[in-house]
């Protein structure tokens, strides 16, 4: 097997500053206020993925789970640590990932393809492909300001999974899209794991990462909680334990991230 | 799946390096992405007209205007340069390239700020916008080149070969200092938006630094044997390169008599040997620019 993402150690420090402007500090450093402060959003986190391993990454709010999508994404780099990935990355971190609101639909699609690193010719061969799995009829050729988050979700996730890809990423994309959308989308995933490709797999749904995934990683405030299995995963997390005061199930919700 | 199996995948998955996912950064990056650059440069011009009725129209109206104002106010109010030959060419010419250079810096520098969303979420290399804002104000210089050489023909223009490397020179020299500035500035833009309001303090200055509104004979006779430290300003040595390839070659030679018999210098001796050194600085200062840059990248997208 080879190894498509390699994690040792890896910290990511983050700052926050809660005063801005030069009258805010001043003030501050003469009362004695701290200016900033520093905490780790990742903390030496350490894992290997073999290539073809679909992974389902889970956690609570705030646990790191997009800091350490970004990373694997390049957009952000470690701190402390090294993070090594193989061949190409597509994905979606977040729906409609930079979109701009001014332009059309169709120029959004063929910038956002460009931005995941498809060449001019691999787009000409695949932009019908992805205006037909997209299915937004003439809305295509509205601005994207004018788009609902499922439309935006749409599109951005119709270019993503076209991108030929050794690894690819998916974040909170499903959440906003519309049931028959999201059957399409869960198939298409399933093909891009049968495929062979790496998936990372982002999710709050115990359901669909048992369904997707065949190991789940948890965050847990920044540290690997845990990395194995993805039923004692969910049970790790407690994800599958009904809530005692709120009988909705996921199902119910219609939610599947 | 017959959409997936493609050139990329049909390789063997060994021979493919493991990698930092954030390999691929820098200026060289930027050019090997000429599509996406190709594609950032499109947006941002048909973005920059965007709804408005005169479009491209502005890009010859805007220079147009600068133009008599400054001809109005320092030609006809002040009287000044009237022995100077073709002096509203010689105006021009400068106000193109300390125009050029504002935009580059100016937009280059928040360009950064305005691309949040593409900045924050997707993996490309980030000098891409600063690049893209320079193309796109190079662009904008090609409308007000054809007015200049329009006008420089109307005026019995003769261009030699050295005016052509003049001209070149001098459009090197802006787009890599204006690139850098843009790049370090975009970058601390980010941490401090103050950044963003020295960019136009350092602007007002640029207009006075070249010789623009008046003659580099001017700048000769006044500051002596220190007019070489003038010409260590690279806009300066551009300006004057620009106002070789297009001011000089207009002017007759019974005027070129007539600026020799009063002992004007109009133009600096060695002046493409002044240009290359001041392009070889210019590229250094681009190398350091983008140290700079890629130093401050890393912290980039928290911050925004």
């Amino acid at each position: 097997m080879t190894t498509s993402i390699l994690l040792e150690n890896v910290t990511k420090e983050f700052t926050l500053r809660y005063h801005r402007t030069f009258k805010e500090v001043t003030v501050a450093k003469a009362r004695g206020v701290k200016t900033s402060d520093r905490f780790n959003a990742l903390e030496d986190v350490s894992f290997k993925v073999e290539a073809g391993e679909s992974i389902g990454l889970m956690g609570l709010n705030g646990s790191g789970k997009s800091t350490l999508l970004k990373m694997i994404n390049g957009v952000m780099r470690p701190d402390n640590g090294t993070l090594l990935t193989r061949g190409r990355i597509a994905g979606l971190i977040a729906t409609g990932a930079g979109f701009h609101p001014q332009l059309s639909g169709e120029e959004n699609l063929v910038l956002n393809a460009a931005i995941l690193g498809m060449s001019e010719r691999e787009l000409k061969r695949k932009y019908d492909d992805i205006v037909a799995f997209a299915d937004l009829g003439r809305t295509l050729e509205a601005p994207v300001g004018h788009y609902s988050s499922g439309q935006r979700a749409r599109l951005g996730f119709a270019v993503a999974v076209h991108v030929d890809s050794d690894i690819f990423l998916a974040d909170e994309v499903l959440a906003v899209g519309d049931k028959p959308f999201r059957a399409k989308c869960m198939k298409k995933m399933m093909e891009i794991r049968d495929s062979g490709r790496t998936l990372v797999y982002v999710s709050h749904s115990p359901a669909s990462v048992e369904k997707m995934c065949s190991r789940v990683i948890v965050l847990e405030k920044g540290r690997l909680g845990f990395d194995g299995e993805p039923k004692a995963g969910i049970h790790y997390l407690e994800y599958d334990t009904p809530d005692s005061d709120n009988e909705i199930t996921d199902d119910e919700m219609g939610n599947d991230i | 799946m017959t959409d997936i199996a493609t050139d990329d995948l049909s390789r063997n998955p060994e021979d493919i390096p493991l990698k930092p996912p954030s390999a691929d950064n820098g200026l060289f990056a930027v050019f090997q992405r000429h599509y996406l650059l190709r594609l950032l440069v499109q947006r941002e011009i048909s973005a920059r007209y965007q709804g408005s009725f005169l479009g491209l129209m502005w890009s010859y109206i805007n220079p147009l205007t600068q133009f008599f104002i400054y001809w109005f106010v320092i030609g006809f109010l002040f009287q000044l340069h009237k022995d100077l030959p073709n002096f509203p060419i010689h105006l021009f010419s400068a106000l193109i390239l300390v125009h050029f250079f504002n935009e580059t810096f100016g937009a280059g520098t928040r360009s950064i700020m305005r691309n949040k969303a593409l900045v924050v979420k997707m993996a490309m290399p980030r000098e891409m916008f600063p690049v893209a804002t320079m193309l796109v104000s190079l662009y904008h210089v090609v409308p007000q080149v054809v007015v200049l050489v329009i006008a420089c023909v109307l005026s019995g223009w003769t261009p030699d070969a050295v005016a052509v490397v003049c001209l070149v020179l001098a459009l090197l020299i802006i787009a890599a200092i204006g690139l850098s500035g843009a790049l370090l500035f975009s970058a601390a833009n980010v941490f401090f938006r103050d950044f963003g309001n020295i960019v136009n303090v350092l602007t007002n200055f640029v207009r006075f630094g070249v010789p623009m509104m008046y003659p580099y004979a001017m700048v000769h006779d006044r500051f002596g044997r220190f007019a070489d430290y003038y010409l260590l300003n690279p806009l300066a040595d551009a300006v004057v390169l620009f106002q070789r390839a297009f001011w000089v070659p207009t002017i007759s030679d019974a005027e070129m008599a007539e600026l020799e018999a009063r002992g004007d210098v109009i133009m600096p001796d060695n002046l493409l040997t002044h240009g290359f050194v001041a392009l070889a600085f210019c590229l250094v200062l681009l190398a350091f620019s983008q140290w700079v840059f890629s130093r401050l990248e890393n912290k980039i997208p928290e911050r925004l």
